[in-house]
């Protein structure tokens, strides 16, 4: 039998313990990732030289952040791994790959037998009016600026949006010593109090966010819940923010704005590479197909962690884990049955949190409805809710990729990774369809731009002359 | 109207990790300092409060997701080389410019 040549696509939590697994099961597999250092967005590493200690960094969850780290430190000579490296395609069971940053390199092809998926997510985004403005930033961008490279957004920012990265990131940047001028929560006390029974299932991370909470009312962070109706002003740049709560305006001075609904899953990769797709209720996304273990319904290729589906950093390790014995067993190797189904009750528990989550920090509902029509859905293309509303009405479009030819959204640089949530739901909007029933945007290559122009290097020698 | 004018004003503040060594680059036109490990949208927006201009409305743009997912942190150098600014390490000597727009249309 040929040697399995596997490749997994992620270095962050998923992708790590997939290494890991394999790596102790004598196989050497491929670990490809677009960052500098191992650890995904999470456990992110700023570039060497930087000085802060991992509790600075990462808090409550540094040790989780180390042990990670550490992990992939110790599998480094047991793997192959390719950082900087951008997997813009996947089709005949090849991967097309770039290295970018400071390694040039032309594009190539690394065929693989089996393939471990683990792409991550981004954030949730929906538009509001001056969305567009310089100083407006997703959540998780803001959290990247200070984590890796040491800075807040702005002097006197506001965070807005739904979902458990809300309070953390407050807390993060406050503690940093950022001034954070309030936190718009567009979900209300009286859901996150329903949703506290599903919540229970994971005490610990519900505590962290009461804790976090809390800490920000003592600190005096003004924490504003039930917010609609959301709107940045200024010319060149965030001048202010004004937003509604019980039908009463109000308005903030601020110079950022950072927002974020929730996340989403990347998931071009595993439509390129085949695999089945079903709309979930839960995510509010169409996602390929998966089996508890992560078995894709392509043979060979398999999906953990947070590209296969919203769970968090701790389901992504286990499924991480998980979807690498799964693959073992699909070799034919003798696995820890015990230890998969240990991995598959964890995994379950966390889907029951996860139900919680979404009940207590659910998209804002009437945001398809209320957006206005000159307000700008795809930042790329700059193409109005106007437009794809009258590729509904005008056009008859009842389907994503029908309007993304007629209205061009979701083909621009970013292939609807920011508008495609937004333009769904504008479309199943007007078109009084559900998400499950206007599709969703197929993936193509490539799934990224080039990060620089391929095979002109961009070389630290190019002085002034 | 797309402002060429001085940028007084900045959008990030560093609060953390000032300690690092002093890269020179250029940006338009003027001589400025980033420090070693920043990226390029660092460097910059430490600096000025855009990273260039749509090449749709003409009106300026700093990024978005900071994870080179949304391709809104395109920029160029002043040989019209494009880089993607959120992804890409400052280098000594580079030449950015803010008031172009960052990326040819596909």
């Amino acid at each position: 039998m040929n040697e399995p040549r596997i490749v997994i696509v992620g270095a962050g939590p998923a992708g790590v313990r997939a290494a890991e697994v394999l790596a102790a099961a004598g196989l050497r597999p491929v670990l490809v990732d677009e960052n500098q250092r191992a650890g995904g967005q999470i456990y992110r590493q700023p570039p060497a030289g930087f000085v802060r200690s991992a509790k600075q960094l990462y808090g409550f969850e540094s040790s989780k952040a180390d042990a990670l780290h550490r992990t992939f430190n110790k599998l480094r000579s047991h793997i192959d791994y390719l950082p900087e490296t951008l997997v813009w395609n996947c089709a005949g069971r090849q991967l097309d790959l770039l290295g970018h940053g400071r390694y040039q390199s032309l594009p190539y092809s690394l065929p693989y037998s089996h393939l471990i998926l683990c792409t991550g997510a981004i954030d949730r985004v929906l538009p509001f009016p001056g969305w567009l403005l310089p100083g407006v930033y997703t959540l998780g961008a803001a959290q990247v600026a200070l984590k890796a490279q040491g800075c807040v957004i702005g002097s006197r920012i506001v965070l807005v949006g739904s979902g458990p990265l809300l309070y953390l990131l407050a807390y993060q940047y406050a503690k940093a010593g950022a001034s954070i001028a309030a936190v718009l929560d567009t979900s209300s006390f009286s859901g996150k109090l329903r949703a506290t029974f599903d919540l229970l299932k994971q005490p610990l991370t519900l505590a962290k966010g009461l804790y976090f909470f809390a800490w920000l009312r003592c600190h005096g962070v003004k924490v504003v819940e039930g917010v609609e109706k959301i709107a940045v002003s200024g010319e060149q740049k965030v001048k202010a923010i004004s937003w509604h709560q019980n039908g009463r305006e109000q308005t903030l001075e601020c110079d950022a704005v950072a927002s974020g609904f929730g996340l989403r899953s990347e998931t071009q990769l595993a439509d390129l590479a085949g695999c089945a797709f079903e709309f979930s209720q839960l995510n509010q996304q169409w996602l390929p197909q998966r089996d508890l273990a992560g078995r894709s319904s392509v043979k060979g290729v398999y999906l953990a962690g947070d590209g296969g589906g919203i769970a968090g950093a701790d389901a992504a390790e286990l499924a991480g884990k998980r979807a690498a014995l799964a693959l073992l067993e699909d070799l034919g190797k003798t696995i820890d049955l015990r230890e998969g189904r240990r991995l598959d009750r964890a995994l379950q528990r966390m889907q029951g949190f996860r139900r919680g989550l979404e009940r207590a920090f659910p998209a804002p509902v009437a945001w398809a409805r209320e957006c206005a029509d000159e307000e700008i859905i795809c930042r790329c293309e700059e193409i109005s809710a106007g437009e794809l509303r009258r590729a509904v009405n005008h056009a008859g479009t009842l389907e994503m990729n029908r309007l993304k030819a007629l209205t061009r959204v979701g083909m621009g640089r970013c292939q609807g990774r920011v508008c495609s949530a937004a333009a769904a739901e504008i479309l199943a909007c007007s078109a009084g369809k559900s998400l499950a029933e206007i599709g969703r945007l197929r993936g193509q290559p490539p799934i990224k731009p080039f990060p620089v122009a391929v095979g002109v290097a961009l070389s630290p020698a190019r002085e002034t002359s | 109207m797309p402002a060429t004018g001085k940028h007084a004003m900045t959008l990030f503040t560093r609060i953390a990790e000032t300690q690092r060594a002093a890269v020179s680059f250029s940006l338009d036109g003027r001589s400025v300092t980033a420090l070693a490990g920043d990226t390029v949208l660092t460097a910059v927006l430490t600096q000025a409060d855009r990273l260039r201009m749509s090449e749709l409305n003409g009106k300026p743009r700093a990024g978005f997701c900071l994870i080179g997912a949304c391709q809104d942190c395109w920029m160029r150098t002043e040989d019209g080389q494009p880089l993607r600014a959120c992804s890409t390490e400052i280098q000594a000597g580079m030449r950015l410019l803010t008031a172009v727009s960052g990326a040819s249309h596909e």
